[in-house]
């Protein structure tokens, strides 16, 4: 890989230690990867947030790099694992608390805009289309590269804060034009209209053709939210940083000879495929975090009823701020769910505190399985209410 | 026999080797605190990677494995080396934040469970010794 004169001092140690390791980091992957050099990014978006998830090997890590390492970048944070006000309200111990507000704190002294949400693109990271960026979480990523026309790589915590400190990635990959050409064309042959539609669909075409690049046809339109819920899904259960929806998404691509097909019955199996047998001890809704129509939503369904399961509300913090001018903030409360900023049911500690969730992400039923061992249930987002209310 | 391969994370360690024909996810899939595979059905479900030269085909599951290794290398409990067929980057950034000397595109078919295994991360070889 061919560095400049500045890089190279910059790899060196001439910009501190910070910065040299991170050189480390993204020279290394440069090279594994096949990159011929560098370049800027725009903005970065880190993961490796929770301490559940670093514990307290990659709390001494943040540490360290934030002795003298500063951010060059806009740079905004992944949830953490509990609400970084509000988490005596969410039964959050105090001994965890203590060391996330550390980690929120290393991250804070390096510069790095504490958001703790996994719509980035909802409180001002959001370049202008076809810059370069360094972002991780898997469905943020995709809605980058898809729906935002960004070009990124799919980013974990260490390689993505090392862009943050050095403002620069390895030229590879999503980065490259022809990287991000379409695959395998994807004929639906469904109903597509609600946002479980959505999940569903990333479900079956995640499954289906793994991370390739796909060509969506035959949905006639899709909303914010829609988009958001099937990044996450199709992220989530195929590993896609990028698809191509004919009509709807930005990007460029030719169209690929080999093609699938999903039908209803694909939808329907996928559905079901997210029902478990059980009852419900926790409702969760907002993964990815709400937008502010979605909050407005809630609200507007949860108006002078009482819910009467444990209901989480996820949402980034300054959706939160206009959903309160809004109102709506005062009548969620009111009906007893609980807004949960900063984090969600994927990264708080919950394993163990309940046995089975009910949510309206595909995303969330992986990971409700996989990582905290619960039963779920995959509903739109009115039948939940409908039910934690009943 | 010497084979040859790629460099990914610099140092050189001698370890046995313990083989295994499926991917490992580091996060959820090893335990830090022991170094034990806790993954069900995974074919080294039970042994433990600590001090060992770990050979498998390529990494899986989420990036926060990178930060896995690296407490394990705090902790002592990280394998010696890491020989991969194909590398990926969970792997690869939790390897050269450890210093855990890595080397990929090995033919990893030639190497067996119990293996004296000397790998060189600078040169990118993994030598039977």
């Amino acid at each position: 890989m061919k560095l400049t004169n500045e890089e190279r001092d910059m790899l060196n140690g001439r910009n501190g230690n910070a910065v040299r390791q991170s050189m480390e980091i993204l020279v290394s992957l440069g090279e594994i990867f096949g990159a011929k050099r560098l370049i800027d990014v725009a903005s970065v978006q880190i993961a490796g947030v929770s301490y559940h998830n670093l514990g307290d090997a990659g709390l001494n890590y943040l540490a360290d790099l934030a002795k003298d390492g500063k951010v060059k970048v806009l740079t905004t944070l992944n949830p953490a694992g509990m609400d970084m006000e509000n988490w005596k309200v969410l039964g959050i111990p105090a001994d965890f608390a203590e060391k996330q507000i550390a980690v929120i704190d290393a991250f804070k002294k390096m510069g790095v805009t504490a958001t703790c949400t996994c719509t980035p693109y909802f409180v001002g990271n959001s370049p202008g289309f076809g810059s370069h960026v360094a972002w991780a979480e898997s469905s943020a990523v995709c809605y980058a590269n898809s729906v935002l026309g960004l070009k990124t790589n799919r980013e974990g915590g260490p390689s993505a804060l090392a862009s943050a400190l050095t403002g620069k990635t390895p030229e590879f990959g999503m980065h490259l034009e022809e990287n991000r050409q379409a695959q395998v064309a994807v004929n639906v042959n469904a109903k597509m209209e609600t946002v479980t539609d959505f999940g569903a669909l990333g479900h079956v075409i995640g499954n289906k053709i793994g991370n390739k690049v796909s060509y969506i046809r035959g949905i006639e339109k899709a909303s914010t939210e829609q988009l958001k819920s099937f990044c996450a899904s199709i992220a989530t259960y195929g590993g896609a940083a990028l698809f191509h929806m004919e009509g709807i998404t930005p990007n460029r691509t030719s169209i690929p000879q080999e093609s699938i097909s999903v039908s209803q019955k694909d939808i329907d199996d996928a559905k079901k495929e997210m029902n478990d047998n059980g009852e419900p001890d926790i409702y969760s809704i907002g993964c990815p975090h709400l937008s502010l129509k979605e909050m407005g939503e809630i609200a507007g369904m949860l108006k002078g009823r009482t819910v009467k399961k444990e209901m989480w509300i996820c949402v980034a913090r300054p959706v939160k701020e206009d959903a309160d001018k809004k109102g709506y903030v005062k009548t969620i409360e009111d009906s007893g769910a609980k807004i949960a900023c900063d984090t969600c049911m994927v990264v708080a500690p919950i394993k163990g505190r309940f046995k089975c969730l009910a949510t309206d992400s595909a995303k969330g039923c992986f990971y409700g399985r996989g990582k905290n061992k619960f039963k779920v249930i995959f509903r739109e987002i009115p039948q939940l209410i409908e039910e934690a209310t009943a | 026999m010497i084979l040859k391969g790629r460099k990914v994370a610099k140092g050189t360690a001698e370890g046995d080797a313990l083989v295994s024909r499926e991917g490992i996810s580091f996060y959820g899939g090893v335990d830090p605190e022991t170094g034990i595979v806790g993954e069900k059905g995974h074919q080294l479900e039970g042994k433990s990677v600590s001090g060992k030269v770990l050979v498998f085909p390529t990494g899986k599951g989420s990036t926060v494995g990178s930060y896995v290794i690296y407490d394990m290398s705090k902790r002592g409990t990280a394998p010696a080396a890491i020989v991969n067929k194909e590398i990926e980057t969970i792997i690869a950034v939790g390897a050269i934040i450890s210093g855990v000397p890595c080397v990929d595109r090995i033919d990893i078919e030639k190497i067996k469970n119990g293996d004296r295994i000397r790998v060189d991360g600078d040169k990118g070889t993994v030598e039977n010794v």
